[in-house]
């Protein structure tokens, strides 16, 4: 076991290693890239005394390596802002403070991330199940009819964009045929079933979309494990074709569909923005969206850092699984 | 890192058919010639947009507020939209500019976009992949590096990033052209690294470095022509994902600003138009559908067609058919039962 811990070990250095050169990266290109960035807060209008305000307010005046240092600081051990009247202490993780509103990043992401939580989590449940069913349903039917048009089937979905379908889902399901309620984002610990039903529509966007690959993957996946001879083995022991695929050779074929979901589920916290324009969703991405119009820098690093940690996770999440899922992975 | 788990041969670089092998195989497949011809069609639409808005003598960002109903918000007057001899494809709501030219126009900056930042991944993965390769140790060190810490890092998040910081005196095209650029070439830049690596390993590599050819002779005639194949597959499904791409940050309001028509743009207002005016969101909706889709089945022709393993699929090149795959398809159970029976 001493190779899956040293495994594990190395794995979590790159991790943070990675998490540290986006650090730098980020805040290199967010605070350094943009020139001026007194002017930019305090807006088009501002007299040359209140951007001079603005400059001392921020530090900008300090060099860049501690203006960075101070932003880690912040990350690991809170740091203090001074606002018009007095200190405000910003506390661990602290990611610094919004130039328009001049909430704190850290609580303004947290506040949002159980909405984007909410949508990425129950799209993960639907596209793995629609997906993996598609893959296994194609991988068992090969060669027939059922394969063919679940492989158009599945080609149309990796190609429609997630705005486009979900566009066409309000069209059918809500306006015309009004099976559905508009989506709409109610907090589960308000009404649980309001949740569920609002969510509904923007799940199955994102899930059909995301599904598609899914199936794609198993199904290949599968075909490889159908050709290997241990489940010849199986079949010359006389299981039945159903034991065969979906028992024996599905445990086998899934390896890299665990990896793949673990990565994508971390991606989808960035990913989401899209779904989330589109159904009014007030998630992490929106807020995103809303800062980038708004040129709110603080905010901007904040949830690029954030969604940076996710997808890092997920990264290192999903390779361990695949060492566990799949024994014969070589660790290095 | 998708890519890196369904791409799982990359790092293999097998012998491809050569050109006119190649283009028999891609013709053989029904589908892939149906897309190529539905995509000349799209890229023509784009090239010849002055042409085509001209003979239908409209200008895309001409307002026309007496063809749109201003007493219901701007509802497009007329059936479907405002379809008539004069605006082919109706009006836009609210403003009423030309919806045929704005589509037109718009072709012209999806694809257009898509196209150029996809030449530019490619050749930045190319250059950076033979770097890696063949630059030493260090080089190999660098870019590596890079490329690992760029597949764990959410794009699109820090594509809207740096739009923020984007200066506003680049035209947006370009911007978001070179945006989706250069945060796109890993892909290719790890195939390449990975291909030329192995390919360094080859007798024929070596006896052209023995006989004195310099690194850039061999990448160029040694290297370049092998990796042709892997890069092709990998750079034709680029297009679409480029063009998703483009539509994406358009349809979010931080890509193609107005009045520049794209097709994520007009998804964008579409939104709340979709019951007034259902043309309006059909169209552009389609038309990325219909390009994506295009793409997709000749990135996966193509890529069955450079696959050497595929031959015995496609019939060409070979005098078996399918039948090496058939036996797969019933259980021995049943056909013990079939005999029993």
């Amino acid at each position: 076991m001493t190779g899956f811990t040293g495994f594990l070990l190395r794995r979590i250095a790159g991790a943070v290693f990675v998490l540290l050169a986006l650090s730098v990266i980020v805040y290199a290109v967010f605070y350094v890239a943009p020139g001026n960035v007194a002017q930019i807060v305090c807006g088009e209008r501002c007299s040359p005394q209140q951007v001079a305000l603005v400059h001392d307010k921020l530090r900008l005046g300090d060099p860049l390596y501690l203006q960075y240092g101070h932003f880690v600081q912040g990350i690991f051990a809170g740091r203090d802002f001074s606002s018009g009247t007095g200190m405000v202490h910003c506390s661990t993780p602290c990611l610094g403070q919004s130039y328009r509103t001049d909430e704190q990043v850290t609580d303004l992401i947290l506040g949002k991330l159980p909405v984007t939580g909410s949508l990425v989590v129950g799209a993960f449940v639907l596209w793995l199940l629609i997906g993996v069913g598609t893959g296994v349903l194609s991988a068992w039917k090969r060669g027939g009819m059922t394969e063919r048009l679940l492989t158009w089937l599945t080609l149309a979905g990796t190609s429609t964009p997630v705005f486009v379908i979900g566009l066409l889902l309000i069209i059918i399901l809500c306006s015309t045929l009004q099976w559905l309620p508009f989506p709409q984002y109610v907090p589960f610990t308000d009404n649980p079933q309001q949740w569920f039903w609002g969510l509904l529509l923007p799940w199955f966007s994102l899930a059909l979309i995301e599904s598609a690959k899914y199936a794609r993957l198993t199904r290949s996946s599968m075909l490889e494990t159908l050709a290997e001879d241990h489940v010849r083995t199986f079949r010359a022991y006389g299981l039945t074709e159903r034991a065969v695929v979906g028992r024996h050779a599905l445990r086998g074929a899934v390896a890299p569909v665990i990896a793949l979901s673990a990565l994508d589920a971390g991606t989808m916290f960035g990913s989401a923005v899209l779904t989330e324009t589109l159904f009014g969703i007030p998630g992490i991405g929106q807020q995103l969206v809303q800062s980038v119009r708004t040129v709110d820098l603080p905010v901007v690093v904040g949830v690029v850092l954030t969604t940076g940690f996710f997808v890092v996770l997920a990264n290192a999440v999903a390779d361990v699984l695949y060492a566990m899922a799949d024994r014969r992975v070589v660790l290095s | 890192m998708s890519e890196a788990l369904l791409t799982t041969g990359a790092g293999v670089v097998a012998p491809a058919p050569g050109g006119r092998l190649f283009w028999r195989r891609l013709r053989a497949q029904r589908a892939v010639t149906a897309a190529a011809a539905v995509f000349v069609l799209l890229v023509l639409v784009a090239l010849a947009a002055p042409l085509l808005t001209a003979l239908e003598g409209q200008d895309p960002n001409a307002f026309h507020p007496t063809l749109v109903d201003s007493a219901s918000g701007g509802v497009p007057i007329g059936p479907f939209g405002g379809i008539s001899g004069e605006h082919w494809l109706g009006v836009e709501p609210q403003t009423g500019r030309d919806l045929f030219a704005r589509i037109v126009y718009g072709a012209r900056v999806s694809l257009g976009v898509a196209f150029v930042a996809t030449l530019i991944q490619v050749a930045l993965g190319v250059a950076l992949g033979l770097f890696a390769a063949l630059g030493g140790r260090w080089a190999d060190q660098i870019v590596s590096r890079v490329t690992d810490v760029a597949a764990a890092l959410p794009m699109l998040v820090i594509t809207l990033g740096l739009l923020a910081v984007a200066p506003a005196s680049i035209p947006r095209p370009v911007l978001i052209t070179l945006i989706i650029a250069g945060l796109g070439w890993f892909g290719t830049s790890k195939i390449v690294r990975a291909g030329a690596l192995s390919l360094k390993t080859l007798d024929h590599v070596s006896a052209a470095r023995l006989s004195g050819w310099g690194t850039w002779a061999i990448a160029r005639r040694e290297l370049l022509p092998a990796l042709a194949a892997p890069v092709i597959t990998y750079a034709v499904l680029l297009v679409p994902t480029n063009v998703v791409a483009e539509a994406a940050l358009s349809f979010l309001g931080v890509g193609i600003k107005p009045p520049t028509p794209s097709w994520g743009q007009m998804l964008t207002d579409a939104n709340t138009w979709y019951q007034a005016a259902p043309t309006y969101l059909l169209l552009p909706a389609g038309l990325l559908f219909i390009t994506v889709l295009s793409l997709t089945v000749i990135g996966e022709g193509v890529r069955t067609a450079l696959d050497p393993r595929a031959a015995s699929r496609l019939r060409v090149g070979t005098r078996k058919g399918l039948k090496s795959r058939k036996p797969l398809r019933q259980s021995p159970r049943k056909s013990l039962k079939e005999k029993a029976s």
